[in-house]
């Protein structure tokens, strides 16, 4: 079996008491698409943003291409090639596209002073494969429309050869057309070779998008799955219920038999 | 037909004008805010208010707070605010007195005079100040204090550390060569102005014809050329401008006799000589300059208004926004420093009461010239303007004669009527 590109093993991180994420163990393969799914305070976002540096682990491991990886900033999570779109996209509104694309790791002049022209170029290029309709680059992101700045996340993301993306939500403020974009994107992605972690609601998304799945339930992993192993109703047991389905390797979260029978 | 055609035809050509100059309508509004003003006290004074002797006056008062609002822009831009500006200017000239004119020019250690003294002096405020906004930085940025508390309790602090210092006395006179910071006292007489104001021509349209071969080189849109040439021959024209009106305030004759008398020599009869461009506005243009270069071109400035407009993406960027805190407060107390050595050369002395409310004018300044207190928002030129559209308000309000109550309630006013007009016009806009 090949190295997973992530692994992260017994991950917990509490917040004065509440066990945001309790003993999760998940992995992420080249190529693949992994769906994490429970309700709204489940520990998904917290999780992967233990990945992405933002949260700090008190405990557990994360392997990175089967090696201990030590993340403890978004910067860290960067030098691994690991590359988050926000659901709330993390959007500096006041700069202009390519300004947030750069944020952070802005191209410069040989004196050192940040190069415009040159990020604008590379904007416009990248824009241009992304998303052609996509002409504002010297407004401030806030007034672009909700697929544009999505877009300009998503650029962002892609741009600096990821090799692991995460993205929370992705399409949840997107219309019909925009959310197919996304969901091409991904494909084109998952060609490429990078491992995607896919945070969602919608059942529906996860089943199109996704070749695994990981459902989270009070902050401990009820189970794993591959999509074409279980049902949309196998699903939403797991995220309403934390029923481990019998196509699905049960996690510390699942629910025990006798326990649901009482 | 021709009815709806006419109006409909002639508004986009306006616009087009001012697209294709792609100048900023905001700063545009402010200028004209501006002329309106001094036109109005020029009427009111009967053509006192614009002579070549008062706008002289008006820039070297507006000095030292123009050089702090700069910082304050900084400050605010990332959502924090620095009541402490008046205070730490007076601990910083404080400091800077005690050192030339008790340490320095003590007959063991350089000697009264020494040319090195203003120097030495000037960069023993500028650490003192770096290192106080450093410190009151780490606390809003490491210790999570709000900016709000940490400067207000500055503001006490400094002022009686200032004190302390100077055991409430007024320290002076200060060293001759450091007080031609202060602005009458040193100025650059009229050929060097002419050189000084030449350069910077030469300067500004060197920087358009790059920028346009810049944006050309990459294919990008660039400004027709007659919007070019516009843009350009408008700035040469406010530069020399404002040069040749520095140049045609003269010396009053005694004073130049004097001079002549101070170096052994007699005055030609009818001499006529201009002061030129005082060396505390050289101190700020160069501080403005440098302010706007770290603002736009560097990734400090690009941090700043990042985390300004969304602290969350800035720190999910990897930007450590709490180290930026310590250095947007660490630039805020160098730049108090400045304007602590303009402000006490000015004055010839350090005084206890110096800088005193300068907190509460750096900040109007920097908000008329459209710092939004939101964060995200500010120029440099804005704040600079703003400084000199409040000194305007209040010298010119002061030769009209209008009651000293008054006039405060009129600076008040204006404040807060700037900053509605600048949410509408924001609302308008969509910006």
């Amino acid at each position: 079996m090949a190295t997973p590109l992530v692994e992260m093993k017994d991950m917990c991180i509490s917040f004065g008491g509440v066990h945001a994420v309790d003993h999760v163990t998940v992995d992420l393969f080249p190529g693949e698409v992994v769906g994490l799914l429970g309700h709204n305070g489940a520990g998904k976002s917290t999780l992967i943003k233990i990945l992405s540096g933002a949260y700090k682990a008190d405990s557990g491991q994360i392997l990175i291409n089967g090696e201990e990886a030590h993340i403890h900033s978004p910067r860290d999570a960067r030098s691994y090639n690991i590359e988050t779109i926000y659901q709330t996209l993390a959007l500096a509104d006041n700069l202009d596209a390519a300004s947030n694309l750069f944020l952070g790791r802005e191209l410069t002049t040989p004196f050192g002073f940040v190069d415009d022209d040159a990020m604008e170029a590379e904007t416009r290029k990248i824009m241009g494969k992304l998303n052609p309709n996509f002409k504002k680059f010297h407004a401030p992101v806030k007034a672009l429309s909700g697929g544009q700045r999505q877009s300009v996340a998503i650029a962002r993301a892609v741009y600096f050869n990821a090799k692991i993306l995460i993205m929370d939500e992705p399409t949840a403020a997107l219309g019909v057309h925009e959310t197919q974009m996304v969901a091409e994107l991904i494909e084109e992605l998952k060609k490429q070779g990078l491992g995607i972690f896919l945070i969602s609601h919608d059942i529906h998304d996860v089943f199109a998008l996704c070749d695994r799945l990981a459902v989270m339930k009070n902050g401990q992993l009820v189970g794993t799955a591959k999509t074409t192993d279980v049902t949309d109703d196998d699903v939403l047991g797991m995220i309403i219920l934390g029923k481990c389905p019998p196509g699905a390797t049960p996690g510390p979260g699942a629910l025990v038999e006798e326990e649901a029978a009482s | 037909m021709s009815d709806t055609a006419l109006p409909g035809s002639k508004r986009p050509a306006a616009r087009n004008l001012f697209a294709a100059l792609q100048l900023d309508t905001r700063l545009l509004g402010m200028i004209g805010a501006f002329v309106v003003l001094c036109l109005v006290f020029n009427v009111f004074t009967d053509g006192r208010f614009l002579t070549p002797r008062n706008i002289f006056n008006l820039t070297i008062q507006t000095v030292s707070v123009a050089i702090m609002a700069t910082g304050m822009v900084f400050v605010i831009v990332t959502r924090h605010i620095d009541l402490s500006v008046g205070s730490l200017l007076a601990t910083v000239a404080a400091v800077m007195a005690v050192v030339q004119t008790d340490l320095l020019a003590h007959p063991d250690v350089l000697g009264l005079g020494h040319p090195a003294i203003w120097v030495l002096a000037l960069i023993a405020g500028i650490c003192v100040g770096v290192a106080i906004g450093a410190f009151q930085g780490w606390m809003i940025g490491y210790l999570g204090i709000p900016a709000f508390i940490v400067t207000l309790g500055g503001l006490l602090v400094w002022r009686n550390v200032a004190w302390f210092i100077t055991s409430g006395q007024t320290i002076g006179p200060l060293n001759e060569t450091f007080t031609m910071l202060g602005g009458i006292g040193g100025t650059m007489g009229e050929t060097a102005s002419w050189v000084f104001g030449l350069l910077a021509v030469g300067i500004v349209l060197w920087l358009q014809v790059a920028s346009r071969r810049r944006r050309a080189s990459h294919g990008f849109p660039v400004k027709p050329v007659w919007a070019e040439l516009a843009l350009g021959a408008i700035t040469t024209v406010a530069i020399l401008g404002f040069v040749a009106i520095l140049n045609a305030y003269h010396i009053p004759p005694a004073r130049l006799k004097r001079m002549f008398e101070a170096v052994g020599e007699t005055m030609p009869e009818g001499l006529e000589v201009g002061y030129g461009i005082p060396y505390s506005v050289v101190l700020l243009i160069l501080v403005a300059v440098a302010m706007t270069v770290v603002a736009r071109r560097t990734r400090l400035g690009r941090y700043i208004f990042a985390t300004g407009g969304n602290p969350d993406a800035a720190e999910l960027s990897g930007i450590n926004t709490r180290f930026l805190t310590v250095k947007i407060f660490a630039i805020m107390g160098g730049l108090c420093a400045l304007a602590g050595a303009v402000a006490s050369a000015r004055l010839g002395f350090s005084t206890n009461d110096i800088g005193t409310l300068d907190e509460l004018r750096v900040i109007a300044a920097a908000v008329i010239g459209g710092t939004a207190l939101a964060g995200g928002v500010g120029t440099i030129y804005g704040a600079i303007l703003g400084a000199l559209i409040m000194q305007s308000l209040q010298s010119g309000m002061a030769m009209v004669g209008v009651d000293a109550p008054l006039q405060n309630i009129v600076v008040g006013v204006v404040l807060v009527v700037a900053v509605l007009v600048d949410i509408i016009y924001r609302k308008r806009t969509g910006e």
